[in-house]
């Protein structure tokens, strides 16, 4: 399995912290989400990791086995 | 030297500060930046989120920035995760110099970038509940400065 992690308001919109899915492509993954919470996973100001790397474009990216895909959301820290 | 930590329990600042100093006996100045929950508005709790994988190699990252366009003898940047109450510490940047200048700038650009560009995220609560804190535009003009 693969897991997607949802950082900061995200995490209300989900109603989880993470969740785990089938590994496969990110589109088709988001496609078996909520259509509510996929439209706020990809707001234009949501930054996606994979693994703990920023991606620059999430088109193309194939979720494998045990890989971990975070949305971050604006940060606030101090 | 650098020195970053992720605090997920409670930090002594003044215990800091003071570890500090006496680790730059060399510096003629130290610039230290305490930031706290401040007790107004009905705030009862103060909610900071990381990100395992990012947040600290994020923040040692901009320890290393800082060092690198400042002549900085000693930086320590110390951000509390977890949920935090009135008066805690939520962060701490000491940053000591041979000459004020450098260690004044050091503090304030680690801060802003600390402030807007760290893998951090802040909810509050009140009576009437948890309220996620979405960043202010003066944060990024504050950001803005450094070019």
């Amino acid at each position: 399995m693969a897991r997607l992690v949802f950082m900061g308001r995200l995490e209300d919109v989900a109603g989880v912290p993470e969740m785990t899915v089938p590994p496969g492509p990110v589109d088709q993954v988001l496609a078996a989400l909520e259509p509510a919470l996929a439209v706020q996973l990809l707001g234009e100001k949501v930054r996606i990791a994979l693994n703990g790397q920023l991606l620059t474009d999430v088109g193309g990216v194939v979720l494998g086995q045990g890989d971990e895909l975070a949305f971050l959301p604006p940060v606030s820290g101090g | 030297m650098l020195d970053v930590r992720l605090a997920l329990e409670p930090f002594d600042p003044a215990a800091e500060i003071a570890a500090f100093n006496a680790r730059h006996p060399h510096a003629g100045g130290i610039v230290t930046f305490l930031g706290q929950v401040r007790d107004s508005g009905g705030v009862e709790a103060l909610e900071l989120q990381h990100y395992a994988p990012m947040t600290l190699p994020g923040m040692e990252e901009l320890a290393r920035i800082t060092q690198a366009r400042w002549p900085v003898e000693g930086l320590l940047i110390l951000h509390r995760s977890g949920v935090m109450h009135p008066g805690d510490a939520i962060v701490l940047v000491c940053a000591a110099a041979r000459h004020r200048r450098d260690a004044f700038a050091a503090a304030d650009f680690a801060m802003d970038h600390l402030k807007s560009e760290s893998w951090f995220w802040k909810r509050e609560k009140t009576a009437k509940g948890w309220r996620w804190i979405e960043p202010r535009p003066e944060d990024r003009q504050d950001l803005s400065r450094w070019g």
